[in-house]
């Protein structure tokens, strides 16, 4: 059992947890994760490590609210427990240790990229970062990523920072900047069209892939991927990969396999919910 | 009255009934819901002996001065003895005997193969039906669990030695248990949200209930083992932290990494390893989706490629989900098949389908990457192999196209690196299995190990008999 000591809310659906989990506090690195389940009879979900607070022997975990089980783990409240926090999980981040890094963050990946950020900068990498949401609430991470360099927001809309994609100002920067590596975090697609942008300027991209896990410790497979035309568990030989090599469409496909029952969880969930009521 | 050779003590009961008599008595067969039944619940197939047919069968044993079946059983239960209690009538003596030499009875009872050891054995199969061991222990038991009367014999002497045991499975629980009994403080590291390890996650409902995983695990703590889940030894602590909190450390962490087949189309959706098939369905209890948050697909025909127990677990785990047809598909025939007989006679009930000398060359999808077709490869018998079994040989141009949504793949699992690849000094074989020497020591002094990280995917009670064995060398290592 894991209490949550502290919970703020990031954007409409992107909350934060700061959660007692005091050894892995201690040993986690970047670009690891935990496996999690939030009561008897919830799914075990993959959530990578934000960030730890050794003295408190705590971690912050960021949740974004699209399926049922991702849904109830947000109503969670300060103070409220976690039945079951495993890990650290996965490899952790392969950093440079000089040079110059861009960060891409897109949405709740930006969670991911911030503590990557933080052990480049321990590396003392300079970094530069880009990130980016729908619109305004959905930037987060912001201020956090200032303390370690320059940040660059855009906004699908328009709404905060540049209009635009995040690989439209990783491009006006691969062009002004030397850039030594890439880490890209973020849906998909975005990932996909980071890689695309990266790949003919031979500029090394590492990205953070998300598939659906049930143990974490490579025991099931379900997290297969394909790296380099050879299939990957994502949770014990990744999360990281090098991005010019992963087969986008197939961790995109794959992740649709529970579309249909995603759709039944979601209905059945009799309970309001709880999102609306929640305070910031 | 005379004494028992067996076990020297009185048993006036047994000593009126003669052999000829004991011959006499059929073997009796274990309840069980009917196959129409069962094939629509998780519910356990096997229902238990009661008393009266417990008694009639445990008459049936010949009591032998040399019993073979003892030998035959990897952690050499003392089957006469416990058998003659049963015949009596004196249940908490046969359990005070079984207890004495088998930590986990209600699990071994209900998933040893029995017929490859003490059955086989059994100087009674040499003429018929063999007594039937594995019932009568179940039988024993279960009654335990139902009177809930027996703790652990533990030895009031403590040795103040702490040990540590990676992975709650059969040969982690097994040790643990022994480890206890002989004086030591004992901590279990289990990765998952439960302990139990096969016998949560792999081993189905209906063959294995959880509430006796459960039952089992529960009577280990209150004996004072301690169990910690969420630790992933490799991660959250290393084997080498480990070593230095605890005075001696066994490694039973199976061999949990599913090998798949290397064929085209293994990534399409609807294709599981038999591991991720039965973890969604056992430990995270898919089969009451959605009561419960995880899911599992579902199709109308459902092929599993394999011919072991874990194929057989998959293709009656499918028909109970709904499967119209769920066929086994298996590169040789049905006597190689490295199945529980039990296994494949409950599977033949069910209506389970078997695609004999078939073996799948590539998995079709459709147009959205679902799953459409099995392609496979008829095969012929050739020379027995190094396993001692018929080398398969495929035929040329016999493909055909087995229609399914969804492919599970049983063919068995390797080493899990996660542990070993954090820890140099561990020396491990060619497939990454670790090394022990007669004793269960691994080539690092104080570190023991057994199960599947020794052996490559076995069976529970190999796991059983490893984790004992390496506790009494652990007792051995800690007062020399």
């Amino acid at each position: 059992m894991n209490r949550i000591f502290n919970k703020s809310q990031l954007s409409p659906n992107v909350f934060k947890f700061e959660v007692e989990a005091e050894r892995i506090a201690q040993v986690r690195k970047p670009g690891q994760f935990v496996i999690v389940r939030a009561r008897q009879g919830a799914e075990r979900i993959p959530l990578t490590i934000a960030d730890a607070n050794i003295s408190k022997g705590t971690i912050t975990l960021v949740v974004q609210a699209v399926g049922k089980s991702t849904r109830d783990l947000a109503s969670l409240q300060k103070g409220d427990f976690i039945n079951d926090i495993a890990g650290p999980l996965g490899k952790p981040t392969d950093l440079i240790d000089h040079g110059t890094a861009l960060c891409i963050g897109g949405g709740v990946g930006t969670a991911v990229v911030y503590p990557i950020i933080k052990g480049l900068s321990n590396n003392n990498v300079k970094i530069i970062s880009v990130i980016g949401g729908r619109s305004k609430e959905w930037v987060i991470f912001e201020k956090e990523l200032k303390e370690f360099g320059e940040v660059f927001v855009c906004t699908d809309d328009g709404s905060y920072g540049t209009k635009g994609f995040v690989t439209n100002l990783a491009e006006e920067i691969l062009k002004r900047s030397r850039v030594d590596i890439v880490y890209a975090v973020g849906p998909v697609p975005m990932m996909r069209a980071v890689a695309n942008l990266t790949r003919p300027l031979q500029v090394k991209t590492i990205v953070s892939l998300n598939p659906i896990m049930v143990d974490g410790t490579g025991m099931c497979g379900g997290c297969r991927v394909v790296v380099n035309g050879v299939t990957k568990f994502a949770c014990v030989d990744g999360p990281e990969f090098d991005g010019h090599q992963v087969d986008f469409d197939l961790l995109m496909d794959r992740l649709s396999t529970y579309k249909a029952q995603e759709r039944i969880a979601v209905t059945l969930h009799s309970e309001p919910c709880k999102l609306s009521e929640v305070k910031v | 009255m005379k004494n028992c050779v067996q076990c020297s003590s009185v048993h006036s009961s047994q000593q009126k009934l003669s052999v000829r008599e004991r011959l006499l008595i059929p073997r009796q067969k274990m309840p069980e819901q009917p196959p129409e039944v069962r094939t629509h619940n998780f519910d356990e197939v096997n229902l238990g002996f009661s008393e009266q047919l417990a008694i009639l069968e445990a008459r049936r044993c010949l009591l032998c001065k040399n019993p073979k079946c003892v030998e035959g059983c990897p952690v050499m239960v003392n089957v006469p003895r416990f058998i003659s209690y049963i015949a009596e009538g004196n249940f908490e003596a046969a359990a005070e005997s079984l207890f004495a030499d088998n930590a986990l009875p209600a699990i071994t009872g209900r998933v040893c193969p029995q017929e490859t050891q003490c059955e086989k054995t059994c100087v009674r199969a040499n003429k018929g039906e063999p007594v039937a061991i594995g019932h009568l222990e179940r039988f024993v038991a279960d009654w335990v669990l139902q009177k809930r009367t027996r703790g652990l014999n533990i030895s009031a002497e403590k040795s103040g030695k702490k040990v540590a045991v990676v992975g709650s499975g059969p040969a982690g629980l097994t040790a643990a248990g022994e480890l206890l009994r002989l004086g030591h403080s004992v901590t279990v590291f289990e990765a998952l949200h439960e302990p139990g390890g096969v016998l949560v996650y792999g081993i189905p409902e209906f063959r294995l209930p959880k509430s006796i995983v459960r039952a089992e695990v529960e009577r280990l703590k209150q004996a004072g083992v301690k169990i910690e889940c969420n630790v992933v030894i490799g991660r959250t602590y290393t084997l080498d932290e480990l070593r230095n909190s605890f005075d001696a450390v066994f490694i039973g962490n199976g061999a949990g990494l599913p090998v798949f087949l290397d064929i085209p189309g293994e990534n399409l959706k609807g294709v599981y390893s038999a591991n991720e098939y039965l973890t969604r369905v056992n430990l995270m209890g898919a089969y009451a989706f959605p009561k419960f948050d995880t899911p599992v697909l579902t199709g109308k025909s459902v092929a599993v490629i394999g011919g072991g127990n874990v194929a057989m677990d998959a293709a009656r785990t499918a028909k109970r989900l709904g499967a119209e047809s769920s066929t086994i598909v298996y590169r040789r025939t049905k006597k190689e098949m490295p199945a529980r007989l039990e296994e494949i006679h409950h599977a033949e009930e069910e209506g389970i389908k078997f695609e004999f000398l078939a073996a799948p060359i590539e998995i079709i999808g459709n147009n959205e990457k679902w799953v459409k077709a099995l392609k496979c490869q008829k095969m012929k018998l050739g020379e027995p192999d190094a396993s001692g079994r018929c080398r398969p040989i495929p035929i040329e141009g016999s493909e055909y196209e087995l229609p399914c949504e969804i492919v599970i793949v049983a063919v068995g699992t390797k080493a899990n690196p996660l542990l070993t690849s954090t820890c140099p000094g561990l020396k491990l074989d060619k497939r990454g299995n670790i090394i022990v020497d007669q004793n269960g020591m691994t080539s690092i002094p104080g570190v023991f190990a057994g199960g599947d990280i020794v052996r490559g995917a076995a069976t529970v009670i190999l796991a059983m008999g490893d984790g004992k064995r390496a506790a009494m060398a652990i007792d051995q290592y800690l007062r020399d």
